[in-house]
């Protein structure tokens, strides 16, 4: 595992390109008010603090921009640093934007891989999906240990859980969650914003449950559907609790 | 090699010195060469629990930063010639304790020893740490209230992950339940967790039960474990601990409200 044990008897090049591809969360903003943009910010980031904390984020503004709604992207970097995420690029900026990013040394993207919900509703032109978000999405995580109080773990694809979720705990996927266990921390499905994404528990005691950011708390669960077996899943921005 | 067992808990004030003091006298007394050592730098409290405290000459840390050896460091205890105490450090903290350091001393006391017990301080900072690292058995210590069960869970996620077990990719961490200060008549009474709501959370394998007694405060005050004391409850509780961990096979006591009807009308413990 550890890189030291492969110790090489001749000298490697000190350096070397090569290529990878990232899966990073796209913020994609839809109004030029500071204010408001804080504050939706620092909700979402509320609902998952460590997997928020120094998570690296590409600024999307072409929305704003088809409405020709100027934005100053020096403040919203600002406002995004603030709250503890790391802006490494912009896209669907105008030139003096563009302009704006590279003198506060954050790179521009183009905007044709973009595959956010926004680009959803407008009718598809044939330009193919990125492969990329298909190998992401396959993958399963299966663990078979308890998860406890104080551990995290987030899943690129699927996420399966054949034990039990203590409280305190925080599990994240891309994908769907399955916890065939008791489910008693918080699980967070479709974090990059994948809205087909569903939760399945055999108990839900949940503190808190999330698909592609619409969420609720433990609070709000209605009592009826408290320790039995469930699935969650979004149907129009509302989360749908259903027994099984 | 020594079997090394870490007595844990994440909480403090549940009973793990006490517990430690308990399980290393019940297995020297059983015949194994045991030795307990105290990680609770700054804290120092196993040598009276053990009534050992006028006997300390050398500590834990004298010996690992190689200012002792460890036969000058290790007392033996007086109620039995196979167990021996390392005390720990009063004056110092715990960043006196080196992973290496107590890794070595470990080692060195594996060669002839039977049984480590490793008394770890309460909280998941370097003593805890250090403590549990090197463990092969875990003894998490709950009491029957939410706040301790919530902090054993999270041992319980530090002993699966960075243990050196966890981390060389070997066998995980035995972890065994104790539930310490138990009373079955508040259970009923709903005021407490029962055994069945911790194992409900915890899911763990439970290695006994350990009811609220007054012979453990009079046991630590006079420096005797409680262990010793086989009329009270607790010390047959943690002698049937002992003797499951040894594998002999022992039904659960102390669980259920058998005090008689005489005992309720009069309320005596």
């Amino acid at each position: 595992m550890s890189k030291d044990a492969q110790k090489t008897p001749y000298n490697p090049p000190a350096l070397e390109f090569k290529s990878s591809t990232f899966s990073v969360p796209v913020l994609v903003i839809a109004s030029n008010d500071l204010i408001i943009i804080e504050q939706q910010l620092q909700a979402k980031v509320l609902l998952a603090p460590e997997f928020f904390k120094n998570s690296p984020l590409v600024l999307d503004v072409q929305e704003l921009n088809k409405q020709s709604v100027d934005v100053d992207i020096v403040a919203v970097i600002e406002v995004i640093r603030k709250l503890g995420l790391l802006p490494i690029g912009i896209r669907g900026g105008n030139a003096q934007q563009n302009e704006q990013a590279i003198t506060l040394g954050i790179p521009l993207h183009s905007i044709h891989t973009s595959s956010t919900t926004i680009d959803a509703k407008k009718p598809k032109t044939p330009t193919p999906e990125p492969e990329t978000k298909d190998l992401l999405q396959t993958g399963t995580t299966v663990i078979t240990h308890p998860i406890r109080s104080g551990q995290r773990v987030y899943a690129a694809g699927d996420l399966v859980i054949i034990a039990q979720v203590s409280a305190g705990t925080e599990i994240l996927a891309e994908g769907n969650i399955h916890v065939y266990g008791t489910l008693r921390g918080r699980a967070l499905a479709g974090v990059q914003g994948n809205t087909e994404a569903r939760i399945f528990c055999s108990d839900l005691q949940a503190e808190l449950i999330s698909i592609a950011g619409n969420y609720k708390i433990s609070e709000d669960l209605n009592q009826n559907i408290r320790n039995t077996p469930v699935q969650i899943y979004l149907d129009k921005q509302t989360l749908v609790i259903k027994e099984i | 090699m020594a079997r090394i067992i870490v007595v844990t808990s994440g909480k403090g004030g549940v009973g793990k010195t006490t517990t430690s003091a308990a399980i290393a006298m019940g297995l020297a007394k059983k015949g194994h060469k045991t030795a307990v050592i105290d990680f609770d730098v700054g804290l120092r409290n196993l040598d009276l629990i053990m009534g050992c405290e006028r006997r300390v000459v050398y500590d834990f840390i004298n010996v690992i930063n190689g200012e002792a050896s460890l036969n000058q460091a290790l007392i033996k205890d007086k109620n039995c010639n196979l167990l021996y105490i390392l005390a720990a450090s009063q004056t110092r903290d715990k960043d006196a304790l080196s992973q290496e350091g107590v890794g070595k001393v470990l080692d060195d006391l594996s060669k002839d020893f039977k049984y480590i017990i490793c008394d770890s301080p309460a909280g998941i900072e370097r003593g805890a740490h250090l403590a549990m690292y090197f463990a092969d058995d875990a003894f998490v210590v709950t009491n029957p209230e939410v706040s301790s069960v919530r902090d054993s869970d999270r041992m319980l996620g530090i002993l699966s992950s960075k243990s050196r077990r966890a981390e060389q990719n070997k066998e995980p961490i035995k972890e065994y339940l104790l539930l310490t200060r138990y009373s079955p008549e508040r259970v009923k009474l709903g005021e407490m967790l029962s055994v069945d709501d911790v194992q409900e959370i915890l899911s763990l394998h439970l290695l006994g039960v350990i009811p609220e007694s007054k012979s453990v405060l009079n046991a630590s005050n006079s420096g005797i474990p409680v262990i010793l004391d086989e009329k009270s409850d607790a010390g047959q509780a943690y002698a049937d601990i002992v003797a499951r961990y040894l594998g002999e096979n022992k039904p659960h006591r102390f669980i259920d409200d058998k005090k008689g009807f005489f005992g309720k009308l009069f309320g005596g413990k």
